[in-house]
């Protein structure tokens, strides 16, 4: 057996991890570990320079096996594997201790760092000498992909793909795709408007050839792994036949019963039975069981009597079925801050306060008031104030930006102006125009003369001091410019709610095995090089679910995460690492105990040889197996009883 | 000098291990006694790796993976909690606390329940005091090493 010559390459990462640890110091120490011939420390070890040096040492030294000491495994494992590769050696000889997320940004700095990168760096030494060259597998993937949320972003994903003649599903689990933008009047800074772009978006998503949307869905469940992933989708029960219906909206009109509409955000009612709007993709209706007659009381059925086609089915249950998909798309958007929470504002107490939501139906032709902007009472208001950062940019709320409410008050206050002619008011921390076209139509907004305060709005009363505030709401703000308390009486007030992750972003994140950042959108792979891609291989990120963004920038993720699908889906195959478990047949009492314990059941008994045998094609490499093997007859590749216990003694040495 | 315990940590490289990368990302501060060694699934983790750690200098065990019902390999954190459950009388046999080995189910965006986890562990080892295996704190405990 050759030799075993390591090398050790500890990794400054700028000063991430030099900033902590002596780095120098580590390798030093490592130079006199057993088998190491040679230790480095670099600035960027994952550089292009960095891996060169690995790749000389290869050369030139001969080492065989490699030792990086830097960040996680989860990031750079395989760029390094890679530089092991095109040097000619097996990337299973290679070992990664984890010296920056589980040590230097972790702790105080002090000496105890430095000592912990050390049992670090010894534990990856000691079990690198152990590792084996292993054989690298390529398996076939699945060339279907999974879009989850059918808003702006979802879609967008879709066509990319399914345009390359690719199957793409849409799991929408509203009873239509749109999403919020569907909800939007006017789109900032072109004032086009959303539906004119969006519909067509839509139906273009409706009859594509390689797109099927799942309407009214939920994911349950996945299994598999990148490139193999199986998903049980449930779809929930419409009681209404979608291959019968005809879209007539009899039913709808029928109906006798109503709840508040989800899509105008609880400005208007639609009926128990509904589309959520006239333009819903697809157009078929959907029974609200918590506000149906029918199912509330046992009696009623109205639409059933007046559906020509047949097609209300109460009986209808849910349905579940499963998907083999090699990649996932996540675009499961936002949901918006609950004003009432500030109640200084007082949303929900003040029936002329409206959330940015409530505002954009009561602005849009299709929306309650059919595009006139209008108080409780029907009155046109003669002022409105502006309130930026609900919620947002507020240590109390929500530390971050929102990012788009700036630029909807803007459009807001172009909108109220050019319908009602009425005062407008802006109360904002700062005004924070970045994108293409955003200051222009701010210097635009400007001219056409808004009223801009600079300050955070304290409070919104109807607590008059004076004749002229009488029967108004009082906005008590400081002006920060000129060192004034305000009072300024408007007939409505909007509050530009904060954008922020569903409310199920918690569980959606622990199905798909993603990480969330300290705000609770789901956390990209890389902040600034990876945004689409997410640290489970397979699972990428689009729009707002990644964090606050606008239409823009959430279609050009949506295509970057398209990009990477398809990456995969143009390759066909996917290499699958060599981790596996194998069974020494000479060891193996054939006690079968492995064989109920798999769960792929990838290990069968062989009965001529009266042992177990394992199925390198469908093992996962979990180690189960190796772990419950009472005779020590399996090997958990790169995972052996060896190599973990040498790592233990480094740890504790 | 205050007692400082050696604390070794068996991380599934799915949940886990994935959790306690975030607390990194998200510079959360916990205490620096914990040595992490990754595996696939704990279902890897043999009791022997456990009594290997222990007889080695352990002070106490962490075995960490997904939360049941969302094991990367469907169910191998079923076998772990099944061995897990056996292991205890058997410390309990050799003399050793069972409280010092712990089984934890974080997930992968759960970075503050890993710090919560490591830091309430490390505090119940702290008032354990040593581990009786450990001879290096002459300790006239059994010895398996």
């Amino acid at each position: 057996m050759e030799e075993v010559k390591i090398g050790v390459y500890v990794c400054h990462c700028g000063t991430n991890i030099a900033g902590t640890v002596d780095v120098e110091e580590v390798a030093k120490y490592a130079e006199i570990l057993p088998h190491v011939v040679v230790s480095r420390h670099y600035p960027y070890t994952c550089s292009d320079p960095g891996q060169d040096l690995i790749k000389n040492d290869i050369k030139e030294l001969g080492i065989n096996r490699v030792v990086v000491a830097s960040c996680s495994p989860r990031l750079h494992e395989k760029t390094f594997q890679g530089a092991l590769r095109e040097a000619g050696l097996n990337p299973y000889l290679f070992q990664m201790a984890n010296i920056r997320e589980h040590c230097s940004w972790l702790h105080e700095p002090g000496p105890e760092l430095t000592e912990k990168a050390k049992r670090m760096v010894k534990a990856a030494v000691n079990r690198v000498a152990h590792h084996q060259p292993l054989e690298i597998r390529a398996v076939p993937i699945f060339p279907a992909t999974l879009v989850v949320g059918g808003g702006i972003t979802g879609m967008q994903a879709a066509l990319e793909i399914a345009n390359s003649n690719h199957m793409v599903y849409i799991v929408e689990r509203e009873p239509s795709i749109g999403g919020h933008m569907a909800q939007f009047d006017k789109t900032f800074p072109t004032l086009d408007c959303a539906a004119c772009i969006l519909t067509p978006k839509m139906t273009e998503v409706a009859r594509h050839p390689f797109i099927r949307i799942l309407p009214y869905s939920e994911v349950d469940e996945i299994s598999g792994f990148v490139g193999n992933f199986r998903v049980k989708i449930r779809r929930k029960p419409r009681y209404v036949d979608e291959g019968k219906c005809i879209g007539c909206l009899v039913c709808q009109e029928k109906c006798p019963w109503t709840a508040l509409s989800e899509f105008d955000a609880g400005t208007s009612k639609r009926k128990a039975i509904y589309t959520p709007f006239a333009q819903a993709v697809p157009n078929i209706p959907v029974i609200d069981a918590e506000h149906c007659a029918y199912f509330l009381k046992g009696k009623c059925r109205a639409c059933e009597k007046f559906c020509d086609a047949d097609a209300i089915n109460f009986e209808q249950s849910e349905l579940i079925f499963e998907l083999d998909v090699g990649n996932i798309i996540l675009a499961t958007g936002f949901d918006t801050f609950d004003a009432s929470a500030i109640p200084q504002y007082g949303y929900g107490h003040y029936p002329n306060v409206f959330t940015s939501l409530e505002f954009e139906r009561l602005c849009s032709p299709t929306g309650p008031t059919e595009g006139h902007i209008m108080l409780a009472d029907g009155r046109q208001p003669d002022s409105v104030a502006i309130v930026h950062c609900v919620g947002s940019r507020d240590k109390n709320y929500h530390e971050y930006c929102s990012r788009v409410c700036c630029m909807h008050a803007l459009k807001y206050s172009h909108l109220i102006k050019e319908k009602t002619g009425a005062d407008v008011y802006q109360m904002y921390i700062d005004m924070r125009c970045f994108g293409k076209g955003y200051e222009e139509f701010y210097d635009r907004i400007q001219d056409e003369g808004v009223n801009f305060i600079r300050g955070k709005v304290a409070k919104v009363t109807d607590e008059a001091i004076s004749e002229e505030e009488k029967g108004k709401l009082i906005v008590l703000v400081e002006d920060t410019l000129l060192g004034n308390m305000l009072r300024v009486p408007v007939d409505m007030v909007i509050l530009c709610v904060a954008l922020e992750p569903r409310k199920d972003a918690g569980e959606v994140a622990r199905l798909f095995h993603l990480g969330r950042s300290a705000d609770g959108f789901f956390l990209e792979r890389h902040p600034k090089l990876d945004p689409a891609a997410t640290m489970s291989e397979g699972i990428l990120i689009a729009g707002c679910c990644q964090g606050p963004k606008d239409i823009p920038d959430s279609v050009a993720q949506a295509s970057a995460a398209a990009a990477r699908a398809l990456a995969m889906i143009a390759r066909g195959k996917i290499e699958v690492p060599a981790i596996t478990a194998s069974i020494d047949e000479t060891k193996c009492s054939g006690c079968k105990i492995c064989n109920h314990l798999c769960p792929y059941e990838a290990i069968f008994f062989d009965d001529e040889a009266k042992v177990s045998r394992v199925n390198q094609v469908l093992c996962q490499g979990c180690g189960v197996c190796a772990a419950a093997c009472p005779s020590g007859a399996i090997t958990h590749n790169y995972f052996t009883a060896a190599e973990i216990t040498a790592e233990i003694e480094g740890v504790l040495a | 000098m205050s007692f400082e315990p050696k604390i070794v940590g068996f991380l599934c490289n799915w949940c886990s291990y994935a959790g306690a990368d975030l607390a990194g990302t998200s510079r959360m501060q916990y205490s620096p006694n914990v040595r992490i060694i990754r595996v696939m699934c704990t279902g890897r983790v043999n009791p022997l790796f456990v009594l290997k750690a222990l007889s080695l200098g352990a002070d106490g065990v962490l075995v960490s993976g997904c939360h049941p019902g969302d094991c990367h390999y469907i169910k191998g954190n079923l076998s772990a909690r099944r061995r897990f459950v056996g292991m205890k009388p058997f410390l309990e046999a050799m003399g050793i606390e069972p409280e010092r080995v712990r089984l934890e189910w974080i997930g992968a965006s759960e970075g503050a329940k890993f710090v919560e986890a490591v830091n309430s562990f490390v505090q119940t080892i702290k008032e354990l005091g040593p581990s009786p295996l450990d001879g290096r704190h002459n300790c006239s405990g059994a010895q398996i090493c």
